[in-house]
């Protein structure tokens, strides 16, 4: 391993730029003649569009053209796309209506794109936007899931009748209601997962670059998958072919997801960029952001849990309306669906599960994948209906837990995953070690004793990662493969380029991937550049999420490097008449093994480069490719436990501790991996006691469109962690990695809110809990 | 923000003068209000004031208990001021729970206070402490000064250029942060002044910064929080929105005024 080999605490290569402010955004890019965008956006969370009329707003200073969406459907771009198709229960397929990247037709949510202004200056574009006149047609809007299934709601699309995208199922149901039927107890609940907006650090921008003489598109853009959004924007939005269309993501200042998809903002660009021959940049303000990046969560739940006389489960039946906002964004049908309903099993060993997941239009802006996906409402509704449950039973939720934890492995669930490995009980014993948890009695006594309530609460969360089989995502539905690529290329000096598929928009790839190569061959990690981001430098990729890049990505990177020193160490035995058998690679050194024989690796890449003396039929240079797709999904698992204090006289939540008992497998970099848990605990902490995506039920506008009234964690309202990690290596990748990115998201909010329904004493609250919902719990029910 | 033209005042006449040239003209202090709402394209004025170059608008001065803030004194040297600290440290503290580090260095008294946001901390300590505001054509007290949401008794061009009070025997000030903004949810300001308790609440009325009779006859005969207790707070006239209703500011009303009690020891 060495000091900058797998394992090591390597402080972040990239850091020194981002923290003296030197990282190059896509809002840093400039290029000769640039113009601004400002888009024409709908006020009304639900109208038709009698008119549009842009000739005062294009006769005002500094514009070069206002274009609609009537011109950019008569080029032929088309329309936004949902990428994985999901069948109802009764075959027939989902029910997409049509996304306009500029609706000209109606608008369905507060913030849909109508026009593009282009300016000499940012403000002259927003000057000009405001003086486009539109002629709105008010139409009634719905933006709650169940709402809109009621007769006489509002409709939204002509596709889909009652605003019902999708009726789907998955496991079986008569197994699970005979198993209701006979069980010895019930335990009922309904939950609520709160909408939450992303928030990452940098909003949304692109540049839109179209060169005439080359008949050539660039498009920079905040992406954590530059090459899928070339491929989408190519075989389905008719903006360019892939060979005409390049696509960087430079640095990108955080995407938590919602950088995932394909906006209307980046397309409309492009094509604005050809229609007006000026570069076009335009960068999201936070109120934009609020309203149009993919918001995530929003599910309502149902859920039955039965138990044997022994206090087993034996079933679990569950029922989700899930709300994909006003139209359905690239990955929203697989979100509720394959990524939640598949982990519904858990930790635990459930011998039926049924889940019905019915997917919903509303006129807010569109639902997608939020760091955690499916995973953390799968948790947060296991998680909270475990707890009640125990409390119900009376029993200790953790020998409850215990008594139905899965032991061996490979497990199958009724649910479609195969779990790989795992040992659920050493991550909860090291949690409630960690926590103290024998000794919460005499804490809560002597909280109460200064008038608080105290309380605790845990939660066992399991997750899949590295996403995934690309036959196995196939089969259900993914319009896409999920394997990886790398290459990995030696110069001639011996030092290293590593092309990755993968994206780091803060999860340091420039660190973790350089230590992989230097680990494995010894030179040093300065010799060695990761290279992301751009779709003319790096083969075709797949990009980051569902923290894959580990499992996946670095996977493609051994594969790659294997390759390399098979045939490094060819041209070493060649070079020193040696076997190539008994060549390793050492310290920067190929040796012939047991001998004190060696060639530096500086002078074997020479040797490949310069080719004077390579073995007979060898072709020169030293730079080899893999793709690298995997067998299973990885299983991160751990327990998190959550002690809090709440002020009864307001209603405030203290959390007083935090454990986490993670398993991610093997660590690359222990202090990179505990960054990524401290801040998905922060986001995890955020769903459950500040954040909450607000539409007013009546009109639809946004009410929570900026920081004075979205309320993001602070670094005030966190507790110092207490981490640890258990390891059970994954078996189905090389490096034995599960992927750390979305635990802390995932496993947090139950255990918080576990923790102050116990020192509340009941159960009526829903996230966020915040003081005005802890107090009103608190008050005498009437 | 819409274009707009710049001035940098010299003197308070300086800045009068510029103001009168365009009636869509406006007054800038620390900014952290009006560039905001400018940002959001929510004010377009026409021509900024910039009063913070003014030499005699800065700074505290002490004379014995006689307080004088200059209104362009920013949250931060108030929350650090260890003469205003020496006779009344409830202010200072009221002050370095403003908005961040950001908004203290660069947010002013005079600016807070001329905007008057409902839930803004200054208009509680003033209207508790029976401060005096003065101007540059009149002094006015605070219980005249606070009209209503982002009202004030400011007539048109009037300048804040200091706030003056006597410090109090004891004071105490409590603050309820709203979640997401942090301004107060509720903040209650107590002081016993040479003229008696008062009890100032924002955050809380529908009307803006309210006082409490009830809570301050309380607290003449009975300087403690166990006085407040049977006291009800009315819901009625209590602000609602997503963050907290009626009910609860009432509740945060009467729990605040204890604490700032106690705060005042
Ligand atoms: C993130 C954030 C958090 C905040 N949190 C809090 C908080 O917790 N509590 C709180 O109380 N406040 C808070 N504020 C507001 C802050 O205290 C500001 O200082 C205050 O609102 C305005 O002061 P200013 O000097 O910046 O005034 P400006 O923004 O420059 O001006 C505000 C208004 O007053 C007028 N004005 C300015 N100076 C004068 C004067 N001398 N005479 C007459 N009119 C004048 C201006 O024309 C304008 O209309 C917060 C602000 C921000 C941005």
């Amino acid at each position: 391993m060495g000091v900058e080999g797998i394992g090591a605490r390597v402080a972040r290569k990239e850091d020194k730029r981002f923290l003296t402010g030197k990282g190059r955004y896509t809002d840093d890019m400039v290029v000769p003649g640039m113009k601004y965008a400002c888009f024409v956006r709908s006020p009304h969370a639900h109208a038709k569009i009698r008119s549009i009329d842009v000739s005062a707003a294009k006769a005002m200073p500094g514009v070069i053209d206002v274009l609609d969406g009537k011109q950019l459907q008569a080029d032929g771009i088309g329309n936004l796309i949902c990428g994985w198709m999901v069948h109802s229960k009764d075959g027939s397929p989902m029910k997409m209506g049509a996304w306009r990247p500029l609706a000209h037709e109606t608008v369905r949510y507060v913030g849909d794109a109508i026009a593009i202004v282009v300016a000499d200056s940012s403000g002259e574009a927003r000057d000009a936007a405001e003086a486009v006149e539109i002629d709105y047609e008010e139409l009634p809007a719905v933006t709650e899931a169940l709402s809109a299934l009621e007769g006489g709601a509002p409709q939204l699309h002509p596709e889909a009748p009652g605003n019902l995208i999708f009726d789907w199922q998955i496991g079986d149901p008569e197994a699970t209601d005979r198993a209701i039927a006979s069980a010895a107890h019930v335990t009922e609940i309904e939950l609520v997962n709160n909408r939450l907006s992303p928030n990452p650090m940098e909003p949304r921008a692109t540049l839109g670059i179209y060169d005439e003489a080359e008949d050539h598109y660039t498009c920079y853009t905040t992406s954590q998958n530059p090459h899928v959004a070339r491929l989408v924007m190519s075989a389905f939005y008719n903006v360019a072919p892939e060979n005409k269309l390049r696509v960087i993501a430079p640095d990108v200042g955080g995407g938590f997801g919602s950088k995932i998809y394909i906006y209307p903002e980046e397309i409309v660009c492009l094509w604005a960029s050809r229609k007006t021959g000026v570069p076009v940049k335009w960068t999201s303000d936070r109120t934009e952001a609020f309203l149009t990046d993919a918001h995530g969560r929003d599910h309502v739940s149902k859920v039955k849990m039965a138990f044997d006389a022994d206090n087993r489960v034996i079933a679990l039946k569950v029922d989700t309306v899930a709300n994909l906002g006003a139209y359905m964004s690239l990955f929203s049908s697989a979100v509720p669906t394959y990524l939640y309903a598949t982990l519904l099993s858990g930790q635990y060993a459930i011998p039926a599960i049924h889940a019905n997941v019915r997917t919903v239009y509303t006129n807010t802006v569109p639902v997608d994948a939020y760091r955690g996906a499916g995973r953390p409402e799968a948790t947060y509704l296991l998680e909270r209906t475990m707890e009640t449950a125990a409390r119900e039973l009376g029993v200790s939720p953790a020998e409850l837990r215990r008594k139905n934890f899965i032991r061996t492995f490979p497990y199958q669930t009724p649910v479609i995953m195969n779990y790989d490995a795992g040992d659920y009980e050493a991550s909860l014993d090291a949690a409630m070690q960690a926590a103290d948890w024998a000794g919460f009695d005499s804490r809560r006594a002597s909280a109460a004793a200064r008038g608080k309530k105290r309380g605790i609460g845990m939660s066992c969360y399991i997750e899949a990662c590295g996403i995934a089989p690309s036959a196995a995502v196939g089969s259900l539905g993914a319009g896409v493969g999920l394997w990886e690529s790398a290459e990995v290329r030696v110069n001639a000096v011996g030092t290293i380029e590593v092309l990755t598929g993968s994206h780091s928009h803060g999860q340091g790839h420039e660190t973790t991937f350089a230590q992989l190569v230097a680990g494995r061959l010894g030179v040093p990690i300065d010799s060695i550049n990761i290279v992301h981001g751009d779709t003319d430098k790096v083969q075709m990729g797949m990009g980051t999420y569902g923290s894959r890049s580990g499992a996946v990505g670095m996977s493609a990177v051994v594969k790659a490097l294997d390759k390399v020193e098979a045939k490094a160490k060819k041209i070493a035995a060649h070079l020193m008449e040696a076997d190539e058998q008994d060549i390793v690679i050492e310290n920067g050194e190929l040796k012939i093994a047991g001998t004190d024989k060696t060639v530096p690796w500086f002078q074997v890449a020479l040797a490949a480069y310069t080719a004077h003396n390579l073995p007979v039929g060898m072709e020169p240079g030293l730079k080899e490719t893999a793709f690298y797709d995997p067998s299973n999904f990885t299983f991160p698992a751990g327990c998190y436990i959550a002690e809090v204090e709440v002020d009864p006289e307001t209603g405030k939540t203290e959390i007083v501790q935090f454990v986490a008992a993670d398993d991610f497998g093997n660590i690359i970099n222990p202090m990179i991996v505990e960054g990524q848990v401290h801040g998905g605990l922060a986001q995890g902490i955020g769903q459950a006691l500040l954040e909450n995506v607000h539409y007013d039920p009546d009109t639809g506008q946004l009410l929570t469109a900026s920081f004075m009234d979205y309320a993001m964690p602070r670094a005030d309202d966190l507790p110092s962690f207490t981490l640890s990690h258990q390891n059970t290596p994954c078996p189905g990748n090389p490096l034995g990695i599960k992927g750390c990115g979305e635990a802390g998201a995932i496993g947090s909010p139950p255990a918080l809110i576990n923790a102050i329904t116990d020192a509340i004493g009941h159960n009526r609250l829903t996230m966020p809990a915040t003081p005005m919902k802890v107090w009103q719990a608190l008050q005498p029910a009437l | 923000m819409y274009a707009t033209s710049y001035h940098r005042a010299s003197s308070v006449e300086d800045a009068v003068r510029l103001r009168g040239t365009s009636d869509e003209s406006k007054y800038l202090s620390g900014g952290m209000t009006l560039i905001s709402t400018m940002k959001q394209r929510l004010a377009s004025p026409s021509d900024l004031i910039d009063l913070r170059h003014i030499p005699g608008l800065k700074g505290v001065s002490v004379e014995g208990r006689r307080v004088t803030i200059g209104a362009g004194t920013p949250h931060a040297e108030v929350a650090t001021s260890q003469a205003i600290r020496a006779v009344c440290p409830a202010i200072c503290n009221l002050a370095g729970h403003i908005g961040d580090p950001h908004v203290r260095h660069m947010g002013t008294i005079g600016g807070s206070i001329a905007n008057n946001d409902p839930a803004a901390d200054y208009p509680a300590g003033l209207l508790g402490l029976g401060a005096t505001v003065v101007t540059d054509r009149r002094s006015i007290v605070a219980d005249d000064f606070f009209t209503g949401l982002f009202e004030t008794a400011l007539e048109e061009g009037e300048i804040v250029t200091a706030v003056t009070f006597e410090a109090p025997e004891k004071a105490g000030y409590a603050k309820f942060n709203n979640p997401a903004s942090r301004f107060a949810m509720t903040g209650v300001f107590v002081a016993k002044t040479a003229g008696g308790v008062r009890v100032a609440v924002t955050g809380a009325g529908s009307d803006g910064v309210f006082r409490h009779p009830g809570f301050e006859q309380a607290l003449q005969s009975n300087w403690s929080p166990d006085a407040l207790v049977s006291i009800a707070v009315d819901a009625s006239g209590m602000m609602a929105d997503m963050h907290a209703d009626a009910d609860y500011r009432a509740n945060l009303v009467k729990v605040m005024a204890k604490r700032a009690v106690l705060a005042a020891a």
